[in-house]
């Protein structure tokens, strides 16, 4: 059985459908990416699986835990075996770099403050970087901002590591420095990665498998050797990054979900 | 037809923010009993709410204790009832304007800030990135704050009692050059234990009000900066509003 299952999601915001039957497993251990164009429902895909959005049908079982059904305060105590890194960092801003990364710990470990320090700059290390813990999110450049949420992502030491669009809105030569960071986390962390982009060259670099979503489903999944040679004329135009073909010749009906609907569902 | 739209949509708005409220006011009661508790953070928050509101109240009692003894000194005499404004300006101080003004100012300056500060950390994903901590965000940010304006405004408000009851005693004997002696009685000789708790209780219920209303328009903002903005004033617009009829009945019940 597949460590993270997708099965036939189903979610519409405001009457916009976003995913229509999604469906997708990830192995254990596996670095998965999703590919889509923007509104393709990525991150809500994302979303699902730490279980900030509850799907309208279809489940999410995570190691045999079906977490569609569980409940907020169950959810939340499960949700410690995951690691997410949010596109823009999401950094606490009322709070220092260190203390953003020994929030997990301190709220969730019995460390005291000796181990919680050794254990921030281990997961500093690990995203190398140095000397910028008592520096406020603010005073960081994006790249930064974005490592020290992996940084925070990996404090507890989750066997899920999630990347909302690692890239986006960095230059090409730190993308590539932080898609190998990725890398190297997923090797050297031993965890199952999920990863959405946009992004074709990161999406090569660091998956074990891609798939693409498409107006709310799968159309298709490969290694990135397989998926590089797909015929199929929508995933041709998203990697070559035509501006005529298949996908804008539809519409953006897909687009952007309202904040006001997904709140609705926020329990 | 539009019209009945409209009115209909007003309904549903009105509804589904008491409702919002009512559930956030379910999850912080519920949550403030479970751990962890944030000590440090329910400290934090007091002396943010409490001890930095002290200017504003300062101002705020002492003045409004002051005009109101220079009012009713004026009215009074007319009727050859100076000897009374004492006893006004203490049964008003302390029953209904220190409670209600203090609202009000704690309101505009923290209630406020509440919306902007979780709104904020809404629309940049702050608030999924909690979750996503295993940490209950209304357990996080809302007890730490709710329970600071529950336990910190009776105290704004014992403070703008005395400033009011001052600064009525400094016009009226200063300015009006009343006996002091005399005055000082009048000031006490109606007033009961019962009018400082109607007043004490109203300043809890206030405090309640407006961290609560302040944390839920700032949990439910959507929209980028525009949002954030909304948020904070709907947060001291209707937080106003309500302590405003909040107090109507209020009164009722503790007179």
């Amino acid at each position: 059985m597949a460590y993270i299952q997708l099965e036939n999601l189903h979610k519409s915001f405001g009457g916009k459908v976003v995913l229509d039957g999604m469906s997708i497993d990830v192995e254990r251990g596996e670095s998965l990416v999703i590919v889509g164009g923007s509104g393709s429902g990525k991150s809500v895909t994302l979303k699902h699986i730490i279980g900030l959005l509850r799907p309208d049908k279809g489940r999410v079982v995570i190691d045999g835990n079906d977490i569609t059904t569980m409940r907020e305060r169950e959810l939340n105590r499960f949700r410690r075996h995951f690691g997410m890194a949010f596109q823009e960092g999401a950094l606490f801003d009322s709070m220092s770099v260190f203390e953003n990364i020994a929030f997990p710990l301190r709220r969730h470990t019995k460390m005291s403050q000796a181990e919680i320090r050794a254990r921030v700059e281990e997961c500093l290390e690990q995203v190398h970087l140095h000397g910028v813990d008592t520096k406020r999110p603010s005073e960081l450049s994006g790249g930064m901002r974005r490592r020290v949420g992996f940084a925070r992502a990996i404090s507890l030491k989750p066997d899920i590591l999630l990347f909302d669009e690692p890239t986006t809105g960095l230059d090409p030569v730190i993308s590539d420095v932080v898609a190998e960071l990725i890398v190297e986390m997923d090797q050297t962390l031993n965890t199952t990665t999920v990863t959405i982009t946009h992004d074709m060259k990161v999406a090569f670099k660091i998956a074990d498998r891609v798939a693409m979503l498409y107006k709310g489903r799968i159309i298709e999944e490969g290694t990135p050797d397989e998926f590089q040679r797909s015929q199929d004329p929508i995933v041709r135009q998203f990697i070559e990054g035509r501006a005529e073909g298949p996908l804008t010749a539809g519409d953006e009906q897909h687009g952007r979900i309202e904040r006001r609907e997904s709140m609705r569902t926020d329990s | 037809m539009k019209i009945f739209d409209a009115i209909g949509r007003v309904f549903l708005r009105v509804f589904e923010q008491t409702g919002l409220w009512f559930d956030a006011f379910w999850r912080t009661l519920t949550s403030a009993f479970r751990p962890p508790f944030d000590i440090s953070e329910w400290f934090r928050q007091m002396v943010r709410l409490g001890v930095n509101s002290i200017p504003v109240v300062f101002l705020t009692t002492m003045f409004t204790g002051m005009v109101l003894a220079l009012q009713t000194y004026n009215g009074f005499q007319r009727v050859h009832a100076e000897q009374f404004v004492g006893s006004v300006v203490a049964l008003a101080m302390l029953r209904e304007l220190a409670p209600v003004l203090v609202g009000l100012m704690v309101t505009g300056r923290v209630g406020s800030s509440m919306a902007a500060e979780i709104g904020t950390m809404r629309v940049t994903e702050q608030i999924d990135a909690l979750k996503a901590l295993a940490t209950d965000p209304m357990q996080y940010l809302f007890v730490p704050r709710v329970i600071a304006g529950i336990v910190m405004l009776p105290f704004l408000v014992i403070l703008g009692d005395a400033l009011g009851l001052y600064g009525g005693y400094l016009v009226a004997v200063k300015l009006m050059h009343a006996n002091p002696v005399v005055y000082e009685q009048n000031t006490y000789q109606f007033l009961d234990l019962n009018d400082m708790w109607s007043g004490l209780i109203k300043a809890a219920v206030f405090g309640l009000i407006l961290t609560l209303t302040g944390c839920v328009r700032g949990y439910y903002t959507t929209g980028g900066a525009e949002g954030v903005g909304r948020a904070t004033t709907y947060a001291v617009v209707s937080a106003s509003l309500i302590i405003l009829l909040s107090d109507f009945f209020l009164t009722k019940l503790l007179f």
